[in-house]
């Protein structure tokens, strides 16, 4: 059973990481979660975000987070990249497999992938 | 929605950002009814807000004009021959609101549950520093998971930290094949 024991567990290991993980963050995602959002896919896109973002050990210098409608509902699921410095990234029409996608070409590798993102002549 | 589980984490996004310190999530199940309870804390709404959020032209938000969260809800409750029931208060002394939907599980027109418990982490996840009670009872058996409880182990140790989620989702799973070993 995943007893409070274990949860004693974690926090004993995470304590000192929390103070890394709060001088950090140069990298933002957010996943739109409005009705809108939420009824087009965007519940297993956050969690494929989440996922990978740990597994490509991005977690001291990505925040993953949420947000509710950003307007554009018809794109949903909609994920915008924001970074110190760079211009706002809107990924859309999203899937996990797109997500995990993004988490390695562009907040690992650096490189945004323009198939996925949101066209002017899209609006 | 796909699943009912979508519709939760929806209206109870709605619970967060009416600003409530603690959100309580209730399914009560038997063979042929599912109960949907969502609860909270929250800033609550005036009488007649809470009237013309049944209407799907109604929203509070700015980016777009139509809110479509309650009556989706509503709508997959009464095509099931369910009931739903919405009631609020915006008073200082006791506010909050209380979202009831019941369900005819047998009724053709009736969405699964789906994934409840990526929904109860996705709210963890997005909503770290607000609290959750979520509980779900089949007869006897019974899950439940209180961020409270979690929270006080954890200390300064935030709820959105990846090994956390991981543990509530890992926790959920056991739980639910402890108590419903059939599903």
């Amino acid at each position: 059973m995943k007893s409070l024991a274990e949860l004693q567990a974690i926090k004993d290991k995470m304590k000192d990481k929390v103070i890394l993980r709060e001088g950090s963050g140069d990298m933002r995602v957010v996943v739109g979660m409005a009705t809108c959002g939420i009824a087009a896919g965007a519940r297993p896109v956050l969690n494929a975000l989440v996922e990978e973002v740990n597994n490509q050990g991005l977690g001291g210098k990505v925040t993953v987070s949420q947000t509710g409608c950003i307007g554009i509902c018809q794109f949903e699921p909609v994920v915008e990249v924001f970074e110190a410095g760079k211009e706002k990234v809107t990924y859309v029409k999203m899937t996990a497999e797109k997500a995990k996608e993004v988490v390695e070409k562009h907040l690992k590798g650096g490189r945004v992938i323009t198939d996925y993102t949101l066209k002017d002549e899209n609006l | 929605m796909k699943e009912l589980s979508l519709n939760i984490l929806d209206i109870t996004e709605n619970s967060v950002k009416a600003g409530a310190s603690l959100t309580e999530i209730t399914l009560t199940e038997t063979p042929e009814t599912l109960i949907i309870t969502i609860k909270d804390d929250g800033c609550g709404m005036s009488e007649e807000t809470v009237k013309s959020v049944i209407d799907p032209f109604y929203t509070t938000r700015t980016t777009r004009k139509v809110g479509m969260g309650i009556p989706l809800l509503k709508l997959a409750s009464e095509q099931t021959g369910g009931e739903f029931e919405i009631n609020s208060s915006d008073s200082l002394e006791d506010h909050g609101t209380l979202v009831k939907a019941s369900f005819n599980k047998n009724h053709i027109d009736f969405t699964p549950l789906g994934d409840i418990i990526s929904t109860v982490t996705t709210l963890i996840q997005g909503h770290p520093d607000t609290d959750f009670l979520f509980t779900h009872t089949f007869g006897e058996a019974a899950v439940s998971l209180d961020t409270r409880e979690i929270r006080q182990v954890l200390e300064d140790v935030p709820l959105d930290t990846y090994e956390v989620i991981k543990w509530i989702e890992e926790n959920l799973k056991e739980q639910y094949s402890e108590a419903f070993p059939s599903i």
